[in-house]
């Protein structure tokens, strides 16, 4: 079940306030102000080019932002590096797969299972004394259809095998907020339920905040409990899927076509 | 479990390799052969100690050659100023380990917070600096010229001296293997793989990059020691660019991210010093040893660019790979059919 509860401020995992970054002229975030709530699920939707990676940027710590904050579980965590940010429980999976392609599949996740139960500098163990860790890694494997191809280099995977494994590191560090850029994108449309299942499982679990960047729009509505729009880089409406299906601006500067045909395949 | 076997496969090849290593003496006990094979243990060590950064982590030294000497001076002005002792020399290995260790992390907390290559100019110029220094603090170093100093007489037996630089060795690749498999190990090969993605997983670049640089530092150090050791002299060679140069040949000669592979290029290059000082007695072209070097580093590269162990691991790994493909192949094939059936 899935009954809202109300507003209040202390429930916002994620909270940004007036976000800008400018890369020499261009001005690819601006003045975005977007609240997601705790465990719920948000979706960011928006044409190419809107700005939806770089806003994932400035959220996880890659770019910093030329003005605004960010604030993560009601602390301001503007200054802080990427690492700092995922050991408060951020994660995020990249758009551009981005592996460590000379290492096996089962060593990416086991990487992040490693930093995930907190064992950083530990120089004297063997690592295979960490066979726990290989087994958990081999368990986000199976849950994202990869199982069977743990021994090989990540190098010599498949586009879409390389993006259920950057789906898999995510998982296997288990966040309370995972960011999700486009994780479907480049998988075959067999298995794009399967993965599909596997985020609507980490949704139903609700213990978790997941927020989704998707072009897909059966998708997003489907799963979404909000949806931000993001128009030139800057926050064009954020609500309840319902209300930014019939919003006019949004109907105006987006949607469009594309939007009357996912509504009706989302009215079956 | 196909890996435990490859593991244990590869002990037992380890063993019978060093084994024959500690037969030669018995085999062929001419001295200069004796004092190859004692060199070739001593770089090896230095081999391995780069291939730590370049290799493992991915950074890049232009001054590697500073631990090296320091280990070198260390041990010989201890030698020479204290006693002739067995406990001396170690203690002088220890005192060199502990400043190759403190200067490598001030080197590394300088400049590995920023982009790369600083700490490949900061390394450069570092060791330019203990090169002046050595020259220059002539009452500690006799400058250029260098002195001979008194080895412990037990050390003076070229058997000994041999077997102790292949104990070293073993024991410094054991070492930095077990290192290069501890979880740090795993994360700074995931740096050398994709720095951004590995901060992203939420480990601290710059603590293991400071690691890595001086656990290379100090065993650097420790090869320095033993290299002086066999000369019972030092000089300022040992912070000459042709010491890291050395090590950079050897390493990507034997295959980067192989410390094997260390062992192996630090074969072939002092096996090649060698043979070339030998052909020099025939013709001076043979002198120029730099050029032959240059010569076998652009047939490595062209030829096995992943170095020579590399190239081989690359190798057996797809095959491996290609195997286990085809048996999963064969599985779906046959669970197919059975759907089918
Ligand atoms: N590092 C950068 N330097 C300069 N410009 C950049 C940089 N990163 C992004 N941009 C620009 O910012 C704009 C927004 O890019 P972004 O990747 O965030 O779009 P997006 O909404 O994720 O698009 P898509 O749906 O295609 O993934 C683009 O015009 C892009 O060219
Ligand atoms: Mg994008």
């Amino acid at each position: 079940m899935s009954g809202r509860r109300t507003d209040q401020a202390d429930d916002m995992i994620l909270e940004t306030e007036g976000l800008t970054i400018a890369f020499g002229g261009h001005v690819a975030v601006q003045e975005v102000s977007l609240k997601v709530e705790r465990n719920r699920f948000k979706s960011i939707i928006g044409p190419n080019g809107a700005g939806k990676t770089t806003l994932f940027n400035l959220l996880s710590g890659q770019l910093r932002p030329t003005a605004g904050y960010v604030r993560f579980k009601g602390k301001d965590i503007t200054p802080l590096a990427p690492f700092q940010r995922t050991r408060l429980g951020m994660g995020r999976s990249f758009q551009i797969t981005n592996v460590f392609p000379n290492l096996t599949v089962l060593e990416n996740v086991r990487l992040a299972v490693q930093s995930q139960q907190g064992v950083r500098l530990n120089w004297y163990a063997s690592a295979k004394a960490y066979r726990r860790f290989e087994e958990e890694a081999k368990h986000w494997l199976d849950m994202v259809l990869l199982g069977n191809r743990i021994g090989v280099m990540a190098n010599y995977l498949a586009h879409g095998e390389k993006r259920k494994l950057e789906l898999a590191m995510l998982l296997a560090l288990q966040p309370d907020l995972l960011l999700l850029d486009e994780p479907t994108a480049g998988i075959s449309i067999e298995e794009v339920p399967a993965i599909l299942e596997v985020i609507r499982k980490v949704k139903e679990a609700g213990n978790r905040t997941i927020v989704l960047i998707e072009h897909k729009m059966d998708m997003v509505l489907d799963l979404s409990d909000s949806i931000a729009v993001l128009f030139n880089g800057k926050l064009l409406a954020d609500g309840r899927p319902e209300d930014i299906m019939n919003n006019e601006t949004v109907q105006a500067a987006y949607l469009g076509g594309l939007y009357d045909d996912a509504v009706a395949s989302a009215g079956d | 479990m196909s890996g435990m076997r490859t593991s244990k496969i590869g002990t037992i090849w380890f063993v019978i390799f060093v084994a024959g290593l500690a037969a030669l003496p018995f085999i062929n006990d001419s001295r200069s052969f004796l004092i190859l094979m004692t060199q070739i243990c001593i770089f090896a060590v230095f081999a391995m100690s780069y291939d730590i950064l370049l290799g493992f982590t991915g950074i890049v030294s232009f001054g590697h050659c500073m631990f090296f000497g320091i280990g070198a001076y260390t041990s010989g002005v201890m030698l020479d100023r204290l006693d002739a002792s067995i406990g001396t020399l170690l203690l002088s290995v220890l005192v060199g380990v502990l400043l190759s260790a403190l200067l490598s992390y001030i080197v590394g907390m300088l400049s590995l917070r920023l982009k790369s290559h600083f700490y490949a100019m900061l390394t450069l110029a570092f060791s330019g600096l203990l090169l002046v220094l050595a020259e220059k603090w002539r009452s500690l170093t006799n400058g250029n010229d260098g002195f001979t100093f008194p080895i412990p007489s037990v050390m003076k037996d070229r058997t000994v001296l041999y077997f102790t630089a292949l104990a070293v060795m073993v024991v410094m690749f054991l070492l930095l293997r077990r290192f290069t498999q501890s979880p740090v190990g795993r994360v700074l090969l995931a740096i050398r793989e994709n720095e951004q993605r590995t901060e992203s997983l939420g480990y601290e670049i710059v603590h293991y990059k400071v690691f890595a640089t001086v656990v290379a530092g100090m065993a650097a150090s420790i090869s320095g020691s033993l290299y002086v050791l066999t000369l019972r002299f030092v000089n300022t060679t040992v912070f000459g660019m042709d010491m890291t140069l050395n090590a950079l040949l050897m390493t990507i000669i034997g295959g980067v991210g192989t410390l094997f592979g260390a062992i192996i290029g630090a074969s072939i290059i002092e096996w090649a010093h060698h043979g070339l000082s030998e052909l020099a007695k025939f013709h001076p072209i043979f002198e120029r040893w730099i050029i032959f070097f240059g010569l076998l580093y652009i047939v490595v590269v062209l030829l096995f660019p992943a170095g020579i162990v590399g190239t081989l691991r690359l190798w057996w790994l797809k095959r491996r790979g290609r195997r286990l493909e085809q048996s999963l192949q064969a599985d779906s094939n046959a669970i197919r059919k059975e759907g089918a059936g």
